[in-house]
């Protein structure tokens, strides 16, 4: 028992020291694919920091959002500047000005206060406390569903997910306001074209066993939404683009849905029962799930719309 | 412990020893081709040999069936990955490492 506990405490400590040092690899290098693929490294090891934590909701997300889908935005942005700066524009000047050192200095001292604000607070904190945590196991069966986390994030804070699914809209519209880059013509090559086609339906597969898994298990609708999107990437970088016929109102559609269904919800529940969001407890199960449901769809197709950038139909315009 | 928890470990081991050569591999090899040479051991043989010891060990087939799912899975990503990486490579135009 003592061996393996300091098993755990070593494997624990050089998890610790390789994430501090992966983010400052990735904060202190010029080559900035490189930093990006720390980056990545950084999300996997926090990812497997969060399952030790015992965490493992926050670990999928990390691991999907953190790690996969961020990387993957990073990977077209830093693909797409390289393609403006050919072009004999140059967006990537800022680390001059970040090298003067009174700027150096200034940012030392702010991350200092910081770090000092957040150390007193940590410290503050009482050294057992169950949070809210007794509170939402009394009032588990009142949920509608078993996993405390989705609980927490469709039912009793579901206000916060509304606003979350809202941010990842206003995300989209954004970008696409922005008007967006040509696209890069996307390479065919065979051997990408049979490993997407087999992967396409094990990744749709896999959403939906963790939309349906998170009612009571570690899952839920924005880490099968994060895998949708995955499944989205994959089709756009093996050159896959979606009709134009579906590119107008059906992909607005799929977009708004998420967001749309919850304000309804969010509307019919201030109707029926005075408070917003506050489901009847019977009821409870069944409209956690269409809302999951509905907001997977949604947030896989937003992230995948955010990873190709502009509007498809703005670049059938151009 | 019976039988099957030291095959495991044996098993366990071995797959470790191929982690380890293949990250040897990725560290010391001289060109990219080389590289994804000696990292596919680790994914591929090195992968399997953890499952299999994982699988001996684990309390049910389903988990057993799961864990060699997710091997099958990493083979087909890690063999069609490491392909694209070489051809971006060669396409980049990255010569061959003769000595």
């Amino acid at each position: 028992m003592e061996a393996l506990s300091l098993l755990q405490w070593s494997f624990d400590g050089l998890l610790g020291l390789s994430l501090l040092w992966l983010a400052w690899q990735a904060l202190v290098c010029t080559d900035l694919f490189k930093a990006v693929v720390l980056f990545i490294a950084f999300g996997l090891l926090m990812a497997l920091t969060w399952v030790r934590l015992a965490a493992p909701d926050i670990a999928l997300a990390e691991a999907a959002i953190g790690a996969g889908l961020t990387g993957a935005l990073l990977l077209s942005a830093l693909a797409r500047s390289r393609v403006i700066q050919a072009n004999g524009e140059s967006l990537l000047n800022v680390p001059l000005a970040a090298r003067k050192l009174q700027f150096r200095w200034l940012v030392a001292i702010i991350l200092l206060i910081v770090a000092a604000g957040l150390g007193y607070a940590v410290l503050g904190l009482p050294p057992e406390a169950a949070g809210l945590s007794t509170e939402v196991a009394a009032n588990l069966t009142l949920s509608g569903v078993g996993n405390p986390v989705t609980a927490v994030l469709l039912n009793f804070r579901a206000y916060d997910t509304l606003l979350e699914m809202a941010v990842l809209l206003l995300a989209l519209l954004a970008v696409w306001s922005l008007g967006g880059l040509p696209q890069r013509e996307a390479v065919t090559d065979p051997v990408l074209d049979s490993l997407v086609r087999l992967l396409i339906p094990v990744l749709i597969l896999v959403s939906a066993y963790l939309l349906w898994v998170g009612a009571d298990a570690p899952g839920g609708a924005f880490q099968a939404g994060s895998v949708l999107s995955a499944a989205g990437v994959l089709l756009l970088l093996a050159g896959w683009r979606l009709p134009l016929r579906l590119a107008q109102r059906p992909l607005r559609f799929a977009l708004v849905a998420g967001t749309g269904t919850f304000i309804a919800i969010a509307v019919l529940t201030l109707i029926s029962t005075g408070r917003l969001l506050e489901y009847p407890p019977a009821q409870a199960g069944t409209l956690i799930l269409i809302l999951e449901a509905v907001a997977t769809i949604s947030i896989g197709v937003t992230l995948a719309a955010l990873f190709q950038g502009a509007s498809p139909v703005h670049k059938e315009k151009q | 412990m019976m039988v099957s928890d030291y095959l495991a470990v044996v098993v366990l081991i071995l797959g470790a020893i191929f982690f380890l050569a293949g990250t040897l591999g990725l560290l010391r090899f001289p060109d990219v081709y080389t590289r994804l040479h000696a990292l596919t051991k680790a994914d591929n043989v090195g992968l399997g040999l953890i499952v299999i010891g994982l699988g001996i060990t684990s309390e049910s087939l389903v988990v057993a069936g799961k864990l060699l799912l997710i091997w099958l899975l990493v083979l087909l990503a890690g063999a069609s990955v490491s392909y694209l990486i070489a051809r971006a490579a060669l396409h980049k135009g990255i010569r061959l490492w003769k000595r």
